[in-house]
């Protein structure tokens, strides 16, 4: 196992029996991932892509050995939905769906961190331990096991970067998005602790973007903590304007906070490389 | 006092609150407010109010706080001002209070932070009532930003939300149909094609440039715009289809991001995952013949089946790109030839 998931987890799929559920499972079960069940309410006792559905979480595991879900559930249920998996006890929990309203994402959070839960997400493509295991919606084949940690907040981005890190010849220990709004599970300090601890994580590439200041809480912990692996990272919106919504909903610069600039700023005084291309990131990973 | 009801930050300084001493003198000011523009906006309603002389001024806000994953209040004796530069130069004055997710904000902090306030006695629980009913209309009504700025304290002690401003968080709409059907007629600080994308469901954000942008994923359409910035060019949109486009989105996107007069070339850049680019080729043919697009597109498409993509492109004599350093630097050479 690299970082959250690998070969021993076993998946449960939430909203399995909706279009983005029924076509991610099949995908997920292509790459070799372990679904041992999916939960839609009011579907019990049916299959998709033959695994076995169930109306509840508890249904489910009480039944089936399961360690993680991924939920499908559309934004006004996914609350619910995600309280159901954590009380259920499965960990990492990740959270695919936009568009979930702040408050119940805080709440979400709140009760995870009491019953020491994993989120990943909401708002995220997911993760993937390359070869292993793959929670998430994003295309396996760019993705090739080796020893880059990866950790993004945002989508097709992490499939350019990561593809050109395959095409480099660097494989990938773990890679995940931690989500694109303003409130997540995890932030990029608590992955690259997790990638700091990981034997099999030598290096770590970071892309980050605009809005709050994850990425200047990373550069405090690199100092802090001086970190031992090589940091590339890559920041995007350079060119947003202030005040507005760049397609993420944490992606907003408000006043003069959370600019690409400071962000950068902050990241090479901490002597993590920054790229000003995506494509840079590779070339700076390389030479270690 | 005469208040311009408009959805703009700032008002004030814009010239949007008046004051008037007599009844003539009130029709009159408001008159003129009613046919005013303030930072954009038309005003279409004013707000008569008793005049109020402020002995104090104070800062009240609820916020969402990223790095806490909570609401958290922040409280300062030192309102009517710029919060970020009391924030800059004296952060010890302001007060910051997380807020419990679960039992949410309850009476004895709200009257703790009054007494942090330096408020004593009777005022204690006068500031606590309104705290905690600013913390009820957030919760009531998802905002992600409710703030009382100032919040002034009269001659004779009364406290009074002299201002208040409440952002409603855009994802919690499906719970606010009020809210939903009030945004159809009323669209503050939005251009009319960024009005009709949103109603199309597509991210896009319009700025001043040449080059037009189209792309999937908000990350990468980012990163589109800064690579064009670094070539020199100047991107006129920002404009995200989403994962798994289809052809009506980008559709929908084309349509928009051409609307905009200002937009010389268009670059289009794909990384398809889930998204098939030979869908995405085909898509971009049967728009182009039903547009007529005849402004130069620059489109790198890459990713699953990128090889049917590029033939189907090529075939209609459009040319297509494997980097998007490439493709950038090409749309922005284009710019300067149709100039």
């Amino acid at each position: 196992m690299a970082i959250l998931i690998g070969r021993e987890t076993k998946a449960i799929v939430q909203n399995i029996t909706g279009t983005q559920g029924t076509f991610h499972s099949q995908l997920m079960l292509q790459y070799g991932t372990k679904i041992v069940a999916g939960v839609t309410p009011g579907r019990g006792g049916t299959e998709v892509n033959g695994v076995p559905v169930f109306d509840a979480v508890e249904e489910a595991t009480s039944q089936f050995e399961a360690n993680a879900s991924i939920i499908f559930v559309p934004a006004p249920f996914a609350r619910d939905a995600a309280l159901e998996a954590i009380s259920a006890g499965l960990n990492p929990v990740v959270i695919i769906t936009e568009g979930i309203p702040v408050k119940d994402e805080i709440q979400i959070m709140e009760v995870a961190r009491l019953k020491g839960t994993t989120v990943i997400g909401p708002n995220t493509p997911g993760i993937i331990t390359p070869s292993e295991c793959k929670l998430g919606i994003m295309p396996g084949h760019i993705f090739t096991p080796g020893k880059i940690g990866l950790v993004s907040r945002s989508g097709t981005l992490t499939y350019e970067i990561a593809a050109s890190l395959t095409a480099t010849g660097l494989g990938q220990s773990t890679c995940l998005g931690i989500g694109g709004d303003p409130v997540v599970g995890l932030s990029f300090v608590d992955v690259l602790e997790m990638f700091r601890k990981d034997p099999k994580t030598e290096a770590i590439a970071m892309i980050g973007e605009i809005g709050g200041n994850a990425e200047e809480k990373v550069a405090e912990y690199i100092k802090n903590t001086k970190y031992p692996k090589p940091v590339a990272a890559y920041v995007a919106g350079r060119a947003a304007p202030p005040g507005k919504r760049m397609g993420h909903a944490g992606a907003i610069i408000m006043g003069k906070s959370g600019t690409a600039e400071s962000k950068i700023e902050a990241l090479r005084d901490a002597g993590v490389r920054v790229a000003l291309k995506p494509g840079e990131i590779a070339k700076l990973l390389k030479h270690d | 006092m005469i208040k311009a009801q408009v959805l703009v930050a700032g008002r004030g300084k814009a010239g949007g609150i008046k004051p008037a001493s007599t009844a003539e003198e009130a029709s009159e000011v408001a008159r003129s407010l009613l046919s005013a523009t303030i930072k954009g906006e038309r005003v279409a309603k004013v707000l008569v109010e008793q005049k109020l002389v402020s002995k104090y001024e104070r800062y009240v806000s609820i916020v969402v706080d990223r790095s806490s994953k909570c609401f958290t209040l922040l409280c300062s004796p030192e309102g009517g001002v710029d919060i970020e530069q009391v924030a800059a130069s004296n952060p010890e004055k302001i007060i910051r209070h997380k807020i419990d997710p679960l039992i949410g904000l309850q009476e004895y902090e709200s009257r703790f932070i009054a007494k942090k306030l330096g408020y004593s006695g009777k005022r204690i629980n006068q500031l606590s009532s309104i705290i905690i009913k600013l913390y009820q209309i957030m919760v009531d009504y998802d905002a992600e930003l409710i703030e009382s700025n100032p919040l002034i304290e009269t001659e004779n002690g009364d406290l009074i939300a002299a201002d208040l401003r409440i952002l409603v968080d855009d994802n919690s709409l499906f719970r606010h149909q009020k809210f939903l059907e009030r945004m159809k007629t009323f669209e503050p600080d939005m251009t009319p094609l960024e009005v009709k994308a949103r109603e199309k469901d597509l991210a896009y954000v319009e700025l001043d440039g040449e080059v037009g942008i189209i792309g999937n994923g908000a990350g990468l359409v980012m990163a589109t715009l800064d690579m064009i910035l670094d070539y020199k060019g100047r991107p006129a949109n920002f404009c995200d289809v989403g994962g798994g486009a289809s052809e009506e989105r980008i559709g929908s996107a084309l349509e928009i991001v051409l609307a905009n007069p200002k937009v010389k070339v268009l670059l289009i850049n794909i990384m398809g995952g889930i998204t098939r680019c030979d869908d995405v080729a085909r898509a971009i043919l049967d728009i182009q013949k039903k547009m007529g697009i005849s402004k130069p597109m620059v489109i790198r498409l890459v990713g699953t089946n990128e090889e049917e993509g590029q033939k189907i492109l090529a075939k209609a004599n459009i040319p297509s790109l494997n980097s998007m350093e490439e493709a950038a630097a090409k749309a922005v050479e284009l710019v300067s030839k149709v100039k």
